[in-house]
């Protein structure tokens, strides 16, 4: 379904990414992982068209979406949460997530219509989704961390992507909160059958859902496959220095 | 700005923003309704200075709300607003003026043509990030100022077009109790109507989608673009909208003050247009008309006393960068929430 | 003036609003009022230090002090209180300055036009290639280079220059590095400040003290220092020979053009190459 063919981006003289080539089948769920700097975000960066690639290709369904921009890959099914949580602070809850449905289907050209009475079936669906009932008169901007991590997501889902790229999700939560994300990727990623590629620095995370790893480092793909090859390869665990983190996922 | 200044810059708005959040000051008396009944009998109940006043006041109303589509609504800030009202002023003024150009083709032209010229300068204006684009906006609007100074031909260059003719308003006698009102007080009551009509428009255009989607972008536009949205392309529409409306208020400026001269396009303009609306509270849709009456109001007192306008303006506005950022409308709401508070208490 | 005159004398009045823009990153509208000030602080110090006129280097190094001093305690009690909320609000800031330096100055020294005569040194004129040059012109012209290296020894070779350019380039991390970056701020207005009473002072022998230099002067400035490049101090050397030439030969060739024709190059570079022509995209 999303295809990376030997992607390259360099900043000045350094190179973010370098030769990366990635496949993630049609409802597979997969996963990047890799230290810190090792270019994951970049990489998302150059799938979703905020930045142009030097060299290689994305496609999506064989269709070349090579830094294509940002607004166009979204309508194309491509759905994204970003690290450093992306809502609109000024806005409600209830007020994001219909902002993103009105995008969706397509009624941002009617300037006539009360903005407030569309799509609110939708909006209240999607609330109880992602965990956010009860909030939707919240401003975002005050939200906790958790929350404004759901609303992310739910902004993702607003516009029923086929592929979802989620940039770690579970960062900054607590290990109760992570188990419920995990719990609600996996219902939602079934449910709708969604594609997701996601990244993250918790390994519990990781393989607990993930069907494939990519490992990068440096900007290169080191590791590539199912969890159990991944977890043996000896690169994998010298780039991650604690294999003994690696041994202790295992119980 | 660095990352924890950008922190509390938003922790700042967003606590405004949620403190401030009641829609109706008061849900039951259609404020808006009252206000315009009252200003429609002016020149009747008032002087002819009054009159002279509150036509002041309506056509900067209209002015600060189009900017306020591009500042509050849209997140872009503009400081060659000014450039805009401009072109409609010297559209219909030299449309009335020198080719007899009827006021009911005259006034449309002036706002197409505002419209017009904010599209051809918002297309390279929105492509350019916060900082840039006020610089450039600046830079069309003193190119506008540079061309109705010198262009002697067609704008009069620094001598101007006086004695912009009014329109013809005698089918206005057959209104009761309009027939003995001198044409200055029906050129303010069709000012009046036109204004309400307008901000009525654009208050519609707030609430619809196409608003919200404006206001995504002013919140977040790197999240908005991945919502499905082109930033760029709704920038523009804002501001061909926010043009097109300046053009309107322009028209009726030059009309108003029986002439159009370049000064009126000079930056210093846009800073009051923008004075005006922030004193008034860009948050809020009838922030920028309390700012413009509310400015006009202060002008007129003050000067009586002082010479020193400029002194009191910038002591105002340190006044609100300091003390209230929510402007006036926005230290109403505050206080109506307190006092709801203690109500419920 | 000619063209040169015209040329470094804006250079010396850019350079300030450039240095300010490079640090922190605002447009400091006020920087012609202090100009102004630097003017009718030139003036009044002529009238202190010696009742019939003389003693003018002595009065344009009191003026430009007293407005870097100016610069220095606008900074510390009112700008730093801003530094948190958005550009907008700074430099609307900026403008309420403008607005009440601008009276100010009016209530202080009245309306009508004041001068200051060159000092005897540079009173007369030269002959020139064929022309007659006053005096005082060509120092302008020879001061203009003379501070630009001033300007860029202290900031490339002190240590205090140094940390204005470091938070020129990066202030997180000159912060994270332990730098006073609020003093680093303070001194870099204070500075921009000096530089605006200088010019001002120094440009009283050939030009007249009005209201209203304030508002005439930031125009220019600010377009030179966009065909420059922000923050750069030979972008602003080199946008101010070209500003210089264009509205020179601009008044030559067309003499209505030449006004239009300096916001049209301003919008072409914004639309072209933003950051100016020595300027780093941001």
């Amino acid at each position: 379904m999303l295809e990376v063919s030997n992607i390259s981006k360099s900043f000045g003289g350094f190179r973010a990414v370098s030769g990366v080539s990635l496949t993630v089948d049609t409802k597979q769920i997969a996963a990047v992982i890799g230290p810190n700097g090792a270019g994951k975000s970049t990489l998302f960066n150059l799938i979703t068209g905020h930045l142009q690639p030097d060299s290689g290709a994305v496609r999506l369904d064989s269709r070349d979406i090579t830094g294509v921009p940002p607004y166009r890959i979204c309508r194309m099914g491509i759905g994204r949460s970003f690290q450093r949580t992306n809502i609109f602070p000024q806005l409600t809850v209830f007020e994001n997530l219909q902002a993103a449905f009105l995008v969706h289907y397509g009624r941002g050209r009617n300037f006539w219509s009360r903005a407030d009475a569309l799509y609110r079936d939708e909006t209240d669906d999607l609330l109880a989704l992602v965990g956010l009932v009860g909030q939707e008169g919240t401003i975002a901007g005050v939200l906790s961390y958790g929350n404004q991590k759901q609303l992310e997501l739910g902004l993702a889902l607003a516009s029923d992507p086929a592929v979802l790229l989620l940039d770690e999700p579970t960062a900054g939560m607590s290990a109760a909160e992570t188990h419920e994300t995990i719990q609600l990727l996996q219902r939602i990623v079934a449910q709708r059958g969604l594609t997701l590629l996601f990244t993250e620095h918790d390994m519990e995370v990781v393989f607990s859902i993930a069907q494939k790893i990519a490992v990068l480092h440096q900007g290169r793909i080191i590791a590539d496959g199912r969890p159990e090859e991944v977890r043996c390869e000896p690169e994998v665990r010298r780039v991650y220095l604690g294999h003994r983190l690696m041994d202790a996922q295992r119980q | 700005m660095t990352v924890a200044a950008k922190k509390k810059v938003l922790r700042r708005r967003v606590a405004t923003a949620a403190a401030l959040r009641s829609r109706a000051i008061s849900g039951r008396i259609p404020w808006t309704l009252v206000i315009f009944v009252i200003m429609a009998t002016v020149p009747w109940v008032g002087s002819r200075y009054d009159t002279f006043l509150a036509a002041q006041i309506t056509i900067d109303a209209l002015f600060a709300v189009s900017l306020n589509l591009l500042l509050g609504t849209t997140g872009l800030v503009s400081f060659g607003h000014v450039a805009y009202f401009g072109v409609g002023a010297y559209v219909c003024g030299i449309l009335m003026k020198t080719y007899e150009v009827p006021f009911s083709l005259a006034f449309p032209a002036a706002g197409l043509g505002a419209a017009l010229f904010a599209l051809i300068s918002g297309y390279f204006c929105v492509r350019l990030i916060k900082l840039y684009f006020a610089m450039l906006t600046l830079a069309f609007s003193q190119i506008v100022w540079a061309i109705a100074y010198k262009w002697n031909a067609v704008t009069g260059g620094d001598q101007g077009l006086p004695e912009i003719p009014y329109p013809n308003l005698d089918w206005m006698s057959a209104i009761p109790g309009c027939g003995d009102l001198s044409i200055g007080a029906r050129f303010y009551l069709l000012t009046l109507v036109i204004v309400a009509v307008s901000l009525a428009a654009v208050h519609r255009v707030v609430r619809s989608p196409f608003g919200r989607v404006l206001t995504t972008i002013r919140d977040n536009p790197e999240r908005a673009a991945f919502l499905g949205i082109n930033v760029r392309l709704y920038r523009l529409a804002a501001f061909v909208v926010a043009g097109g409306l300046a053009g309107l208020a322009g028209a009726l400026y030059g009309i108003f003050s029986r002439g159009v001269f370049a000064d009126y396009v000079f930056w210093s303009k846009s800073a009051e247009i923008l004075i005006m609306t922030i004193l008034g509270g860009i948050g809020y849709f009838w922030g920028p008309p309390v700012g413009a009456a509310a400015l006009v109001w202060l002008n007129q007192v003050i000067t009586d006393y002082t010479q020193y306008w400029s002194f009191v303006l910038g002591v105002i506005l340190l006044v609100l960068l300091f003390g209230f950022p929510g402007g006036i409308v926005g230290g109403l709401d505050l206080l109506w929430q307190r006092v709801k508070r203690l109500r419920n208490a | 003036m000619g063209g040169l005159t015209t040329a470094m004398f804006l250079f010396l009045i850019a350079s300030g609003l450039s240095l300010i823009f490079g640090v922190m990153r605002i447009i400091n509208f006020a920087h012609g009022s202090f100009y102004m000030f630097g003017a009718y602080l030139a003036w009044q110090a002529v009238q202190w230090l010696h009742p019939t006129g003389g003693r003018f280097w002595l009065a344009a190094l009191l003026a430009a002090v007293g407005v870097g001093i100016l610069g220095a305690v606008t900074e510390r009690l009112f700008f730093r209180s801003l530094y948190g909320r958005e550009e907008l609000y700074q430099l609307l800031f900026t403008y309420a300055l403008v607005l009440i330096l601008g009276d100010a100055a009016k209530f202080i020294w009245g309306t009508d036009q004041l001068s200051v005569s060159a000092p005897p040194a540079l009173a007369g004129s030269v002959q020139i290639l064929g022309t007659t040059q006053p005096l005082y012109s060509l120092f302008i012209i020879a001061i203009g280079p003379a501070i630009a290296f001033a300007l860029w020894w202290v900031l490339n070779r002190t240590g205090a220059g140094r940390m204005i350019r470091a938070a020129q380039m990066d202030r997180e991390m000159l912060d994270a590095l332990g730098a006073n970056v609020a003093t680093v701020y303070t001194v870099t207005f204070a500075l921009s400040a000096f530089l605006a009473g200088l010019s001002g002072a120094l440009v009283t022998p050939i030009q007249s003290i009005v209201p209203g230099m304030d508002v005439l002067i930031i125009v220019q400035a600010f377009i030179v220092v966009v065909i420059g490049g922000m923050g750069s101090l030979w972008g602003t050397f080199w946008g101010s020979v070209i500003y210089g030439q264009v509205l020179s030969f601009g008044i030559l060739i067309f003499p209505g053009f030449s006004l239009f024709s300096v916001f049209a190059l301003m919008a072409v570079i914004l639309i072209v190459r933003p950051w100016g022509l020595f300027g780093r995209p941001l």
